[in-house]
């Protein structure tokens, strides 16, 4: 079978989801995983309850994938915890929280992916970010902060795995309906989307449009980029 | 590896006298860094054994081909032994103290971890 291998992290809801949706309708084998159960299956969709942080699980998870499949063509590092407060009011297991996940889960998960990648001496690998970085939205200090040392890995994992054959690229979306943004008040996110160029909220196609780009053979030459949408 | 093999491997490595895992590993090491030469072009001596330098001073491995040869080592010894052990270490660079300065000293990081896991 020669259908590319997809693993998708943070599948339970949101973009994750939609993403792990939309390669499964484009023929691929999809992995996907989260802390918690998904209340969702489909054909040619396997899931794993994987916590990112958690360097034994997820090199339990890789284990899986290699036995079974064989080999990994694009990972997909969407998982992501966000927690809007000032960080006067922050505590430190929140700060811990939000880089374990968002930091330390796309360093794991990368590198593991790598490992799997070169022996076929290709690989493309997706981070994501915000546009809470550029904008430098004050109230999310620990999520902005994780989110920059996302673009940071990117830049120096591009350069580490570009010998593989592995490119590593970035998205940053701007809000988009999903429950990372659920509690965050409608001013806030008005405010925010009048900073971008087109001031409106981004979709999932938005994101898989770019996600999509990054993925294709032909994008092998552009490597350790951050797209940011809407024109931030 | 169905879970039982897994079990079983595990098991039989549990009960191994340390001599003979170690030989299992440094043979393992030996096997893979053939199988560099074969593959990917590698220099390396013609002789391989525990003493043979690997990294840093006179090691014949550049830091790409030991991230290779570590990440190779890595797979095989979860195929041979049915665990998952991570070989990363943080004093990788060290020249006194990396694990990755002999095959022998791989061989010992390998098998600590091993018996760690």
């Amino acid at each position: 079978m020669d259908a590319p291998v997809t693993l998708v992290t943070g599948t339970r809801t949101g973009i994750g989801r939609h993403l792990a949706e939309h390669y499964l309708r484009l023929g691929h084998r999809v992995v996907g995983c989260s802390r918690a159960p998904v209340d969702w299956t489909r054909e040619g969709y396997k899931h794993y309850g994987t916590d990112v942080a958690d360097e034994k699980g997820v090199k339990a998870m890789f284990s899986e994938i290699r036995r079974s499949y064989g080999r990994l063509d694009h990972l997909i590092n969407n998982a992501g915890i966000a927690s809007m407060n000032h960080s006067l009011l922050t505590p430190a297991s929140t700060v811990s929280a939000i880089l374990a996940t968002n930091a330390v889960g796309t360093f794991l998960l990368s590198r593991e992916a790598a490992k799997l990648m070169k022996r076929k001496g290709y690989g493309r690998i997706v981070n994501f970010s915000s546009v809470a970085v550029p904008l430098k939205l004050a109230g999310e200090a620990a999520y902005v902060a994780s989110k920059s040392a996302v673009v940071a890995l990117t830049h120096v994992l591009a350069r580490e795995f570009a010998e593989f054959g592995i490119t590593v690229n970035c998205v940053g979306p701007g809000p988009l309906a999903t429950n990372l943004i659920r509690s965050v008040p409608k001013q806030t996110i008005d405010r925010l989307l009048a900073q971008q160029a087109i001031p409106r909220m981004g979709t999932f196609d938005d994101v898989a449009n770019t996600v999509d780009f990054f993925l294709r053979p032909e994008s092998g030459f552009v490597t350790g980029q951050t797209i940011y949408l809407g024109g931030v | 590896m169905e879970q039982a093999q897994l079990e079983a491997a595990q098991a039989a490595r549990r009960e191994m006298p340390h001599h003979d895992d170690m030989l299992q590993v440094v043979d393992l090491i030996i096997d893979n860094v053939n199988q560099l030469k074969d593959t990917q072009g590698l220099k390396a001596p013609a002789r391989l054994d525990s003493a043979t330098a690997l990294f840093g001073g006179d090691g014949f491995l550049d830091s790409m081909a030991l991230v290779t040869l570590v990440v190779a080592v890595e797979q095989a010894i979860e195929e041979k032994f049915g665990t998952n052990v991570s070989l990363a270490d943080p004093g990788a660079m060290s020249q006194e103290h990396s694990p990755y300065r002999t095959i022998g000293a791989l061989a010992d990081y390998a098998l600590r971890r091993l018996r760690a896991a």
